[in-house]
């Protein structure tokens, strides 16, 4: 679904990625797993154009994103970031922001494939706990019907609880045929979750030596 | 009324004035401010450009001199003013070139608007004073509309990001976080406007009173300044606030790096 070729990133003159080249399946969920810095935040942030690399390219099913309009391709790649950045005003409001003629059954839908209930349609977004803003962060970006998802951390700021359940809620998404791009720096999470895992270090995708010994370094505590 | 000549105060006035400087230095040993030296400095260069203008300012504004002369200092001014700018608030990109096209366009509309209409006649004895309080006024407005639209989207920038990440285009994104810091950057100027003749007297007015204008004719000239100046600086902070978030997003919606302003 997603192929990044020869990918390099800098930001600042700093280098952030370099010639990352890797493939991401059209299907489950892949997990981009790696130590706090490595780079996997900007890799989803490629994906979806909020980056532009320095050099190599991104392609989005067979096509360059760079020559992708990009309103449509963030349209199509839905992302949730790391922490909920609710909008002013109700879940409904929210939801409308991501379509502002979308129907309340639209909505409704939305809402329930990030596993919330209707009820929460009037609540004010500044009342939810993180774990409720956090779902309608991914109801919001559900309203646009994206092919895929690119979830940045989205647990980390989540109780144990609420982190179990927005899993689970990705593993549906997926199950009924929404890949899913899940960051995360947590093994155990990454066990729960992938169906593939690329391991990305220090800017690049980890050799497999380098792999298995970031997942012992890991294991050991 | 007192006559003019009974406010001059000539030279041995400005000798005495120093007094108040002695204390400023005074003051700033006694509190071990190390400021002497700033104190002294800043006085004596603020004499010297305020005479070096004052004798510029008796050719441009001579009666026999073409009022050409006054509309082209009036563009010296516009260009000092942008470099002005550019010092007060660096870290903004672009801000000389977004400065000097808005208070070009803010003088344009309020100069066209006092000369064009024939509230004040157009000679150089008018058109340097008001367009130097609008532009001098335009300097701090654009300081604080530029700051505060930077300083917004840099500390919104999950906001802005979840709203492009939505397929938002960066107007639409970027819309109510402009929308706040244009509020802020003209409400200082509306306060100041309310304010006016209860807490201070601005300096037009005084200065004419001094002069030994009748209050009220003095009042009916500032009052028009005031008016002036507030529309100048909302076409300031409107043309900083369109010209300067375009600057702030790349053609492809992507919201730049912005450093962390002190607004």
């Amino acid at each position: 679904m997603f192929e990044l070729d020869g990918v390099s990133l800098e930001i600042d003159g700093r280098p952030i990625l370099r010639d990352v080249s890797l493939a991401v399946s059209d299907d489950g969920i892949t997990v981009l797993l790696g130590p706090s810095g490595a780079g996997k935040t900007m890799i989803l942030r490629l994906l979806n154009r909020l980056e532009v690399p320095t050099a190599g390219v991104v392609r989005f099913r067979g096509e360059s994103v760079a020559s992708i309009d990009p309103l449509a391709l963030r349209r199509r790649v839905g992302m949730v970031f790391q922490r909920p950045a609710p909008f002013p005003g109700t879940v409904r409001d929210n939801l409308r922001v991501a379509d502002p003629v979308a129907a309340d059954d639209a909505l409704l839908a939305a809402l329930g494939g990030a596993g919330l209930p209707p009820a929460f349609l009037d609540r004010s977004a500044d009342d939810l706990s993180g774990g409720e803003s956090q779902r309608m962060c991914l109801a919001r970006t559900l309203v646009t019907r994206p092919e895929v998802l690119l979830m940045d951390e989205p647990t980390s700021a989540l109780d144990p609880d609420a982190r179990h359940r927005l899993e689970r809620t990705a593993r549906d998404l997926a199950a009924e045929g929404r890949p899913v791009v899940w960051v995360t720096h947590d093994l155990d999470q990454a066990d729960r979750l992938a169906d593939d895992v690329l391991v990305v270090i220090d800017g690049r995708v980890a050799s497999a030596a380098e792999r298995d010994r970031f997942l012992k370094e890991d294991d050991g505590g | 009324m007192r006559p003019m000549d009974d406010t001059a105060i000539g030279w041995g006035g400005l000798t005495l004035s120093l007094i108040l400087v002695a204390v400023a230095v005074g003051l700033s040993v006694w509190q071990g401010l190390r400021l002497e030296r700033e104190i002294v400095w800043a006085c004596a260069r603020a004499i010297s450009q305020l005479l070096a203008v004052g004798y510029l300012l008796v050719l441009v504004v001579d009666e026999d001199a073409p009022v050409i002369w006054a509309w082209l200092w009036v563009v010296a001014m516009v260009v000092f003013a942008a470099v002005t700018v550019r010092r007060r608030a660096s870290e903004i990109p672009d801000i000389t070139r977004l400065a000097a096209l808005a208070i070009s366009a803010s003088a344009t509309i309020s100069l066209l608007v006092v000369f064009g209409l024939g509230v004040y006649p157009n000679v150089g004895r008018a058109v340097v004073p008001i367009a130097g309080m609008m532009i001098g006024n335009s300097i701090g407005s654009v300081v604080v509309a530029a700051r505060r639209i930077v300083g917004e989207l840099a500390d919104r920038r999950p906001e802005v990001e979840a709203r492009l990440a939505l397929g938002q285009p960066w107007q639409q994104a970027s819309k109510p976080f402009v929308r706040s810091a244009l509020r802020t950057a003209l409400t200082s100027q509306l306060e100041s406007t309310k304010a006016v003749g209860l807490v201070f007297l601005p300096g037009a007015m005084t200065g004419l009173i001094l002069a030994g204008v009748d209050p009220v004719d003095a009042v009916l000239v500032q009052a028009a300044i005031m008016y002036l100046i507030l529309g100048c600086v909302a076409t300031n902070v409107v043309v900083i606030g369109l010209g300067l978030t375009r600057r702030l997003f790349t053609s492809d919606h992507r919201l730049i790096r912005l450093a962390r302003t002190t607004a």
